[in-house]
C-alpha cells in the first residue's frame, strides 16, 4: 500500500527548517514515517519533535483536530486527506 | 520595543492574576498578523492547575490557532502569573517560549509587594530575555 501525502502545517517556531514554509507535504502511513519523513526533507526537524523515540513533551502534534497522545502517538496511523497540526506548547512556570 | 497595551487589559490581567491565586493565570493578547497592536483578550485555561506552572490546554490551544489563521491574527502578548515569585521569565518560562514575535508578560501576585502588582513585560527570542518598557493606554 502506498503511502498517502500528508498535509503539515508548520509552527513559526520550526519554519528556519521548512525554508519559512508554513506547510509542508510527506508521505506516510504512520506518524512516526512521518517525522522520519519530513526529517529527511528537512534536516534537524525530526530533533525538534522526538527526544529519546518519544514526541517531546511539549510539542503538540494534531491528526485533523485530535491530539495524537490519544491517538497512540508515534503509533497514530495516517490516511489520505489528513491534515497534521504541530504547534509548540504554551507553557512556562516559575 | 515597546508593549502598548490598555490600562483595562493591564486590570483584566491583574485581577485573573488575583482571582486564580493560588494558581499561575494564562492568557493572551491577539491583535492582526503583523501589526503589533494587542487588541482582544483572551483568558485561557491553566490546564496545569499549579501554583508553579501553567500550561494551554491542547485542545484550546488548537482552537486558537485555528482563530488565528482564519482571522488572519497572531498572538500578540503571552501572559501569565508568577504566585509567590518575581515577575521575571523562569528557566521554564524561557524554555518553552515559543513566539520570536510575542511580548511575554508576566505578573506577580508575591505577598511581599502587596498590594502592589508586578506588571512586566518581556522579548524571549533563542533564550535570550530583554525587558521592554510597558506603556499603558488609558
Amino acid at each position: 500500500m502506498s503511502a498517502p501525502t500528508i498535509e503539515v502545517r508548520i509552527p513559526t517556531i520550526l519554519r528556519p527548517y521548512t525554508n519559512s514554509e508554513k506547510v509542508v507535504t510527506a508521505e506516510a502511513l504512520t506518524l512516526a514515517e512521518l517525522i522520519s519523513a519530513l526529517d529527511n526533507k528537512y534536516v534537524g526537524l525530526g530533533e525538534r519533535l522526538l527526544e529519546n523515540g518519544e514526541l517531546r513533551r511539549f510539542i503538540n502534534i494534531y491528526i485533523n483536530d485530535e491530539d495524537v497522545r490519544f491517538m497512540g502517538s508515534l503509533a497514530a496511523t495516517l490516511k489520505a486527506g489528513d491534515s497534521v497540526t504541530i504547534l509548540p506548547a504554551v507553557a512556562g512556570g516559575c | 520595543m515597546t508593549l502598548h497595551i490598555s490600562a483595562a487589559q493591564v486590570e483584566a490581567i491583574l485581577e485573573q492574576s488575583r482571582v486564580e491565586y493560588p494558581d499561575e493565570c494564562c492568557g493572551v493578547i491577539l491583535g492582526p498578523e503583523g501589526s503589533d497592536s494587542a487588541q482582544v483578550l483572551k483568558p485561557m485555561v491553566n490546564s496545569a492547575h499549579s501554583p508553579t506552572f501553567y500550561e494551554f490546554d491542547s485542545k484550546d490551544l488548537l482552537a486558537l490557532y485555528r482563530e488565528l489563521d482564519e482571522k488572519s491574527q497572531e498572538i500578540v502578548v503571552v501572559y501569565h502569573s508568577h504566585t509567590e515569585t518575581e515577575a521575571y521569565p523562569s528557566r521554564t518560562d524561557i524554555s518553552y517560549a515559543s513566539e520570536p514575535s510575542a511580548h511575554y508578560v508576566l505578573v506577580s501576585t508575591r505577598k511581599e509587594i502587596a498590594p502592589e502588582n508586578e506588571f512586566r513585560s518581556y522579548r524571549i527570542i533563542d533564550g535570550i530575555v530583554t525587558e521592554e518598557e510597558v506603556v499603558i493606554l488609558s
